[in-house]
């Protein structure tokens, strides 16, 4: 039981931080159909920024300033990148923001080294929160789940009640007739990418102290979020949300249960020797396989039912 | 005699490869030169594996993140089988083992083809890229086949050669690989002009269409994956040939968007452009990161450069050079070609310089290394050095988008005069020897 609560508030934690950055990515993809590989790389360097600017002035302005200059690299990046690129095509596109990825990792490995650096949790809320069963419960992951729940809504609230969301909903599923009614669509883009990039900018503020900030962070993050994108479908953001918080309580889950294939056949009297075919995948654990059950997630739901959970049309 | 007339330049290349190693022979010792041997055994094993991937990408249309499990996996079929010839269960001849692998690569390509290429486009990317991580996990992971992280080393002097050649010799091995380059890249061309390769073209343009015309969209995709798995893995059986070690990194994301890079940046619309841009990337990878630590951010700007103005890649940009050449008028493009060529120098060498100087401050200085040019120290916390790399790089770029508006212009000229003087021009007869 105690373990369950544990691992159910920490995927939580683990799952509304891959919805912040999945929710931006999620909106490119569907709108522009851009695959955004340069998207994991903004986590990076709002993770790298929040540093820098926590050194010198401290980490609330940090959790301002960072994602805004992640917004407006993002902002650059597609008035005067993607949209020369994008007349070549999506698989250029795509290309594009790999090198950009490619690009980005050199560059803070230039920077700022190729050994993490110390980004810590604020000394504000550096302290448990509570104990549920003996283990403690840091502030900062309240902290983490606050802020991006605040930012859930601020989504919500943005794309369903101003104009602005409107249209940006109407160019997600029909990006030709938003044109033709007259709204300035390739503003809207610019618009979704750089705030795409700010909030993936934000999550790095809060995630980079909560994990390790380091040059490798948005080549682990990068593939996760395309697999919480894929899974929930394009076009929709509630599917995103589910499918984030299911892959954060999946990782987290996986590593708790220390069972195999061989455990569960045991159940059945079936006992697993080293000499039964196949006895090493067999008595694989769970927690070694954890890392990979999103994969195995994502390609067998593009094998059989390619629009994902809540899509709204084929990926 | 009519065969040797038609594909002459294929055999042009072949005796230029086999005689370039010796200019770098060290006659005093009597021995090759080992890196250049080994750099071009490299190439040879990666201009098939992008070949192959070309079969994909270029032919079919399928961008695939995951190619170098097809690859991976085939080296390590291979690098079982040498160690089953080894032990004396079965045998076969050394020359034979990257068909091993090439068979190993064909099962795999049908076993995992089957899943991926239910999905086209985007959804066939994103696969690919799960099932690619799913592998190179599993790599880790299994012990019996893949040997952890330690890998599965071979030991390539079996005695069982059909031609009495032991491979204990680099110079030996790159022969080797130089044959099955050729081999599989004779096959692989030859499979263009088959009914499939047509096909996969068609699917590719415009796959409702082919549909109905009575096509399986999805067997086209995967016979031509399976296919595209069989050359990869005789890529794959060669690695293990060279390096005599196969490890998790062969099936690795990186390796499989080295692939990409190669054939994005020789460009996938010609069959060459592959070889042309795994030269490049090769060299790029074992030459400047001899040199630099930043070769990555080279190979990342080139691409980007290579996407945003030259989406036919290499291959494209020689193309686009024929209608000028056919009217015999490349000499007018001498002349903006030579002015061009300082500002971009000037641009080229102040980027490097900024490169070098920013990473020497931060890696280089955790390594303990030290800038120097021409045995010159550079002090890279000072500002001159800074100054002058910016200098260039503005000066230049300015410069060089002057030049480039002549250029455009000249260019634009000679296109125009091409275009009329082939309208006017009668139809050329065809060849004379058919």
């Amino acid at each position: 039981m105690e373990v369950f609560v544990v691992s159910l508030l920490n995927g939580l934690v683990y799952g509304m931080l891959l919805f912040m950055l999945a929710s931006g990515l999620t909106l490119i993809l569907s709108m522009m159909g851009v695959l955004n590989f340069a998207h994991a790389s903004a986590y990076m360097l709002g993770a790298y920024f929040a540093y820098t600017i926590s050194q010198y002035i401290g980490f609330w302005p940090a959790l301002i300033i960072a994602p805004v200059l992640c917004g407006l690299i993002g902002a650059g990046i597609e008035m005067w990148g993607l949209r020369r690129v994008h007349q070549n095509g999506h698989i250029a596109e795509l290309l594009f923001t790999f090198g950009l990825a490619l690009l980005i990792e050199k560059g803070v490995q230039m920077t700022w080294g190729l050994l993490p650096v110390p980004y810590r949790v604020p000394e504000l809320l550096d302290f448990p929160l509570f104990k549920i069963y003996g283990t403690q419960f840091p502030a900062y992951r309240a902290f983490m789940l606050l802020i991006s729940a605040l930012m859930f809504g601020a989504i919500w609230l943005g794309l369903t009640r101003t104009r602005i969301g409107l249209v940006i909903q109407a160019a997600l599923t029909h990006p030709d007739m938003a044109s033709a009614l007259g709204h300035n669509v390739p503003r809207i883009f610019t618009l979704v990418f750089a705030a795409g990039t700010a909030l993936a900018g934000l999550a790095g503020v809060i995630g980079g102290n909560y994990q390790v900030t380091e040059p490798a962070m948005a080549f682990t993050m990068g593939p996760i979020v395309f697999v919480v994108v894929v899974f929930g479908g394009l076009g929709s953001l509630s599917g995103c949300f589910i499918a984030s918080i299911l892959m954060g309580l999946i990782q987290t889950f996986a590593v708790v249960f220390d069972v195999s294939l061989a455990d569960l056949l045991a159940k059945f009297g079936f006992v697993v020797t080293s000499s039964t075919p196949f006895a090493e995948i067999l008595t694989v654990t769970l927690p070694r396989i954890g890392a990979l059950l999103p994969f195995l997630m994502m390609v067998l739901i593009l094998v059989f039912r390619p629009r994902g959970l809540m899509g709204t049309r084929d990926t | 005699m009519n065969m040797l007339r038609r594909h002459w330049p294929w055999l042009l290349v072949l005796v230029i490869l086999l005689a370039f190693p010796f200019l770098f022979y060290d006659w005093t010792k009597g021995r090759h030169s080992g890196f250049v041997l080994t750099l071009m055994s490299e190439i040879g094993v990666m201009a098939i594996f992008a070949l192959s991937y070309n079969m994909l990408m270029g032919q079919a249309g399928l961008l695939s993140f995951g190619h170098a499990v097809l690859f991976g996996l085939g080296a390590y079929c291979a690098a079982h089988v040498v160690n089953m010839v080894k032990a004396g269960t079965i045998w076969l001849p050394t020359e034979l083992i990257p068909l091993a692998g090439g068979l190993g690569g064909l099962f795999f390509g049908y076993v995992f083809g089957w899943l991926v290429t239910k999905q086209r486009a985007t959804a066939f990317a994103m696969i690919t890229m799960g099932l690619g991580e799913l592998v190179s996990a599993a790599a880790l992971m299994f012990m019996a086949f893949f040997g952890g992280e330690g890998g599965i080393t071979i030991d390539r002097v079996m005695d069982t050669s059909l031609v009495g050649v032991r491979y204990t010799s680099p110079w030996q091995v790159y022969c080797l690989v130089l044959a099955w380059a050729f081999i599989a890249a004779a096959l692989m061309r030859l499979q263009t002009q088959t009914a499939l390769g047509k096909m996969a073209n068609a699917t590719r343009d415009n796959f409702e269409r082919a549909q109905f015309v009575g096509y399986d969209p999805r067997m086209v995709r995967l016979m031509q994956f399976t296919l595209s798995g069989f050359f990869a893995g005789i890529g794959g059986g060669l690695y293990v040939l060279i390096y005599e070690i196969v490890t998790f990194d062969t099936v690795s994301a990186a390796k499989s968007a080295n692939a990409l890079l190669a054939v994005y940046i020789g460009g996938a619309g010609g069959f060459f452009g592959p070889i042309l841009g795994t030269i490049v990337v090769v060299l790029l990878q074992s030459g400047v990161s001899l040199l630099s630590n930043a070769w990555l951010l080279y190979v990342g700007v080139l691409f980007i450069v290579m996407v945003m103005y030259a989406p036919g890649g290499l291959i494209g940009l020689i193309f686009m050079h024929l209608p000028i050449w056919r009217a015999g008028r490349m000499r007018e493009l001498l002349l903006p070609y030579a002015r061009a060529f300082p500002p971009a120098l000037l641009v080229l060498l102040g980027f490097v310089f900024m490169v070098e100087l920013a990473s020497f401050t931060t890696i280089g200085a955790a390594q303990g290394k030290r800038f120097t040019i021409g045995g010159q120290l550079i002090d890279t916390t000072a500002p001159m050095p800074w100054v002058i790399a910016i200098a260039a790089l503005v000066l230049g770029a300015l410069w060089l988008r002057h030049e480039a508006r002549g250029f455009r212009q000249r260019w634009d000229e000679l296109m125009e005069g091409s275009k009329r003087a082939q309208a006017t021009a009668a139809p050329k007869p065809q060849e004379a020897v058919a």
